[in-house]
């Protein structure tokens, strides 16, 4: 690899610690991720982040992978003028850049060269200031209670022949547009995500999503924590898929620290991660029929996924938010009765999934609106990197658990279901299929947990060494990763949280284009993000 | 693994003793008000406790909560509080279920403003209370209670289904005894509210658009 | 079989030996009005109470269960808190059609609740043309929808009016055609006259095959009409927050509420009025002894027996089929309904002409 890098462009450095990483000067980057793109495939954009590193100025680290091959690379070029950080955008190469450019717009103020819509993603138009920064200055944003304006126009950064660049703006919506509020305070946004939504009479003409209402800075605050202390953050992003967040953390931090856990945590582990999708599933199904206007299957929903949480809850005591995993091992053993508690609930469950086929699968009116509405094609899913159900509902297989087994995902027998159609009625089936994919993970690892220690005890204060680390589960909703920084000290200098919700997020535009506001309703159903994941 | 767990909290035999409100209440009685009044009085907030509908509002983690007690198991229609509606002119009380960003707080407060009165605020969570985990975030409100009067609070991380249950009936016996207690959101006049509503009209004005955009 | 009428000009004459006449027909309006009301009230009350129960049923709860037995007076706290809730003026909205909206949609509502044969002798409004009248002033409810939502200045009421005001005047069509079909049975408009006519036997089981279709046709169209799930498009909760009523609080919220139980009760009671018999008990030719302990039962149990059959019926679809989408609606209507209807018609006619029929 590193050879091939250095055909290419040779002023690239390769930086060993850590992961390690390619490190691009800004003038060779954009032709670098170019030929990465389109002559060696890489296709997928895992990860984008904004880094600020003090003296040598504000950056991005880009995490890419190539979806045929499986061959993974890493990049970090930065602009040493703080003042007026500037990159090229790479939103035409990798449609997942769109939204994540903006993120790093809103956090370190880098302004990417050629982004058609550089406006804040998360905070205030009138927001001062770029809080990600080493220097940023809390005072400068008092609580602002005025209502924020609409902003029409959107902003982009075209560069000039002689190397400089001007600032554009562009309307977003014209004056004679019907153009509705859908949230923040919505019924069917599953939190508090804002979309306008350019209509005519039920026909969807422009969307434009806004996040950031539940945007809680929990990456700042990352900064400022011990390593376990930020254990309890990750639980909070996505919290139908806790256990898994939880887990990713306790991963990247073991790997950094080279710190092996024993087999017995990895089963408890493993399990607690199936049983924690379990439980997000039925949550899916449930709120999609809720979105529907079917109430009795979200009543089944939540009357199944009680039935999780009592398992979660014997061992762990928390319903929703466990804390459960911890660096070096889990919070506590398993309780005695779990291995029974577990086997009930799946020769309980199994039958049950045929209710859900009779009441709502099987229903006409769910196969008329579901199937054929908001097609995401394959290009498009991995473009945008749409993990997790969504991505593998248009046919592309993206399940980590595959791709990068950890756990016991390695040693056990299932299936990747992989759909070809990429409507809502795949996302939904694909995600009704993994309920049996994962009772099945279960059933295997259940009978023989291995004896042995649940928690290697660490020190309380955790220093890891320098360098950068990734890496990834597969969350309840797609590919949850987690970047660390680290300059040695017993907090992290950068942590990162890639947001299984936000490429499902950037997708919506474009698969609800010429759609109804009820079809919005059931692509916003079936694509399952959960907001504060999104926003963090 | 054998290991005594020791908690350190309340008595069992503590959670029994709710009914503090209720015999505040029957002493206020006592003190007698005009007999005709009060038994309408009696009859009208006997009718608002017992008939609470929420707005359908959360942000986080404990929205989910929130939803868990509205489903099979925990089911707060037995208590009539079924009726969630959607849009905040028909709901009596905002459930502020999970955190209160900056971004997020005169979205809030404006949803507050919208419902009709009696209304009550339910803060929900260690987030809502007092902005939580997230105390020292840049970006995160440290309580609802700065930006929107507040009834009833449920501590809780997020505070389990039964709790957001005991929650919800000490609103309702507060709403019981709020001829006595005086309702947070309560005092100010009609003149001064005509006054207020004229005032907002100026300044709506200019904002025009966002005022049509229908965020409800 | 008990005749209320009996009772009615009993009153009337009494009321005229003590009063000029015109007087007492004057008494007489004003005191059935009143009672008209409570019974309106009473049954929205019921209807409330039932919904709660039936949905909480289907959905593994136990609904209401704190205030009196059973929850049962949960619906009356309810009504107290509506009564004192604000009602909130809207800034930019056109004031006097937002406030005259509710009104205009319960006056529909009442009107159509008046025609309603409860048992015999029990009519109100009761004349040769009555489904006629029946179906024009039911439809001025749809006059108050789409003026609800066009004067509350909000886009979302705006566009559940649009969509009620398509989906209403769509499904008018096949309930009309739907009830025609049992009128070219009948050979009335006359609503106790259609009960009376099937003293020997319901019309679904007299017109077989195309009675059974056209009643199909009146449930689905109905629950469109009245705009309840699975066609609940206009307030759909999860798209539109609360469609056409979102911006009404208090009791004007309230009476579109109230009027949408209504609603459903008069079209589960005009069901049962055409094709189950209305008031009529069962009666099975050749069983004289089945057919007298029938006949024991006085007709306003049968009437609200069918009738509360027939809305828990509506219940069951409401709470367990997924909404539609506006265009399914308008295609399930147009080109399957209507035309279905159309050729039901026809059999219906054959039928009668060659005496099919029982």
């Amino acid at each position: 690899m590193k050879e091939r890098i250095a055909a290419i462009e040779p002023s690239a450095v390769w930086a060993d610690a850590g992961d390690g990483m390619f490190r691009v000067p800004v003038s060779s980057f954009r032709n670098l991720a170019e030929r990465l793109r389109n002559e060696e495939g890489f296709d997928f954009l895992r990860s984008l982040t904004g880094v600020d590193w003090g003296e040598e100025g504000l950056g991005c680290v880009y995490h890419l992978e190539n979806t045929s091959t499986g061959e993974n690379i890493v990049l970090g070029t930065s602009d040493p003028d703080r003042e007026n950080a500037s990159l090229p955008s790479v939103h035409d190469l990798w449609k997942a850049a769109g939204l994540n450019e903006r993120e790093a717009y809103d956090f370190f103020g880098i302004k990417f060269i050629g982004h058609p819509d550089l406006r804040r993603l998360y905070l205030r138009d009138d927001w001062k200031g770029y809080p990600l920064r080493k220097d940023y200055d809390e005072s400068l944003n008092p609580l602002n209670m005025e209502n924020e304006e609409a902003n029409d126009e959107s902003p982009s950064y075209v560069m000039t022949k002689d190397g400089s660049y001007i600032l554009k703006r562009h309307p977003l919506f014209e004056d004679q547009e019907y153009v509705i509020n859908i949230g923040p305070q919505h019924p069917a946004t599953h939190g508090v995500l804002r979309f306008r939504v350019s209509l005519e009479g039920e026909i969807i003409k422009k969307l434009d999503v806004h996040c950031g209402y539940i945007h809680r800075g929990i990456e700042k605050l990352c900064e400022s924590m011990t390593y376990p202390q930020t254990l309890g953050f990750t639980d909070r992003l996505d919290y139908l898929g806790a256990m898994q967040n939880r887990h990713a953390l306790c991963m990247c931090i073991e790997k950094a620290l080279g710190l092996e856990v024993s087999e017995r945590v990895q089963y408890i582990r493993t399990i607690m991660d199936e049983l924690q999708r379990i439980d997000s599933h039925l949550l899916f199904i449930a709120c999609l029929s809720q979105d529907m206007g079917a109430l009795e299957v979200f009543f089944l929903g939540f009357r199944d996924r009680e039935k999780v949480l009592d398992i979660l809850e014997q061992t762990t005591g928390g319903r929703l938010i466990q804390t459960y995993n911890r660096i070096g091992g889990v919070q506590a053993d398993i309780h005695p009765g779990f291995v029974k508690k577990v086997k009930e609930f799946i020769s309980y469950m199994r039958p049950k999934l045929q209710e859900y086929h009779d009441i709502f699968t099987d229903n006409v009116i769910v196969r008329q609106r579901l199937t054929g509405t908001g097609i995401l094609s394959r290009e498009d899913a991995v473009s945008f990197g749409t993990t997790g159900g969504t991505g593998r509902a248009s046919g592309w297989a993206c399940d980590v658990r595959k791709r990068h087994p950890y756990a016991m995902y390695g040693k056990v027998d299932f299936k990747e279901i992989v759909l070809e159609n990429g409507d809502c009625f795949d996302r939904y089936m694909v995600r009704v299929k993994e309920i049996e994919e994962s009772m099945k993970i279960i059933e295997q690892l259940i009978d023989n947990i291995p004896e042995g220690e649940f928690l290697t005890r660490t020190k309380p204060v955790i220093k890891l060494p320098e360098g950068s680390w990734y890496s990834a589960v597969e969350g309840s909703r797609g590919e949850f990763g987690v970047y660390i920084e680290s300059r040695g000290d017993k907090s992290p200098y950068r942590m990162k949280f890639r947001s299984t919700g936000l490429p499902l997020v950037s997708c919506i535009e474009t698969i609800s284009k010429e759609a109804k506001i009820a079809d919005l309703i059931a692509i916003g159903g079936t694509l399952d993000y959960v907001v504060p994941d999104i926003d963090r | 693994m054998k290991r005594n767990v020791n908690i350190k909290s309340m008595k069992y035999e503590d959670f029994n003793d709710n009914e503090y409100i209720e015999q505040m209440l029957k002493e206020l009685r006592e003190n007698g008000t005009n007999v005709l009044v009060g038994c309408l009085d009696d009859v009208i907030e006997w009718g608002r406790s017992n008939s609470l509908w929420p707005l359908t509002f959360a942000t986080s983690c404990c929205g989910i909560e929130f939803m868990a007690i509205g489903a099979a198991r925990y089911d707060f229609a037995r208590f009539g509080f079924e009726v969630a509606r959607a849009s905040p002119r028909q709901a009596d009380f905002i459930m502020v279920a999970g955190t209160i960003t900056n971004k997020m707080a005169p979205v809030l407060r404006r949803l507050y403003d919208q419902m009709a009165d009696p209304k009550y605020v339910v803060a929900t969570g260690g987030c809502a209370i007092s902005g939580g985990p997230f105390q020292k975030s840049y970006h995160v409100v440290n309580g609802v209670d700065k930006i929107i009067p507040v009834d009833v609070y449920i501590p809780g991380c997020p505070p389990r289904p039964e709790a957001m249950l005991y929650g919800l009936m000490q609103l309702q016996r507060k709403v019981k005894a709020q001829r006595f207690l005086g309702g947070v959101n309560k005092g100010i006049s009609e003149k001064e509210y005509e006054k207020l509503m004229s005032q907002d009209t100026n300044k709506a004005e200019d904002n025009r658009e966002y005022d049509e955009s229908g965020l409800a | 079989m008990f005749d209320f009428g009996i009772w009615t000009s009993w009153i009337h004459t009494q009321l005229t030996s003590l009063m000029p006449e015109g007087l007492a027909i004057f008494l007489e309006c004003v005191a059935v009005g009143i009672c008209l009301l409570l019974l309106y009230v009473v049954i929205a009350i019921i209807m409330i109470y039932m919904e709660r129960k039936v949905c909480a049923a289907f959905q593994c709860r136990l609904g209401p269960m704190r205030v009196g037995p059973w929850g049962s007076i949960q619906v009356i706290c309810d009504v107290f808190k509506m009564l004192t809730k604000e009602i909130i003026t809207i800034r930019h909205s056109d004031k006097f059609l937002y406030n005259l909206a509710p009104y205009l949609v319960i006056l529909a509502s009442v009107l159509a609740f008046a025609c309603i044969p409860v048992s015999r002798g029990l009519e109100i409004l009761d004349f040769n043309v009555g489904v006629m009248f029946f179906m024009a002033a039911s439809s001025i409810g749809v006059v108050g929808i789409l003026l609800a939502g066009w004067s509350s200045n909000n886009k979302f009421s705006l566009i559940g009016a649009m969509r009620s005001g398509a989906q209403m005047i769509s499904y008018e069509l096949s309930i009309g055609i739907s009830i025609l079909t049992v009128i070219v049975l009948t050979d009335t408009m006359q609503f106790s006259e259609i009960v009376m006519r099937q003293a020997d036997g319901w019309f679904i089981f007299k017109g077989h095959i195309p009675a059974v279709i056209a009643f199909i046709i009146y449930l689905i169209a109905g629950n469109a009409e009245v705009n309840r799930g699975p066609f609940d498009l206009p307030e759909a909760e999860s798209e539109l927050t609360a469609g056409y009523h979102t911006e009404y609080s208090g009791m004007h919220f309230g009476l579109f509420y109230v009027a949408e139980f209504v609603n459903l009760f008069i079209v589960s009671s005009i069901a049962a009025t055409i094709f189950l018999g209305g008031w009529m008990p069962l009666h099975i030719p050749g069983l004289d002894g089945f057919n007298a302990v029938m006949d024991a039962i006085p007709g306003f149990i049968w009437f609200f027996a069918k009738a509360f059959f027939v809305v828990w019926l509506l219940m069951w679809i409401k709470w367990t089929f997924p909404r539609l989408r506006i265009d399914q609606i308008l295609t399930l209507e147009w080109k399957y309904l209507v035309p279905i209807g159309l050729a039901n018609l026809l059999l219906m006619v054959i039928v009668v002409v060659f005496k099919l029929h029982f």
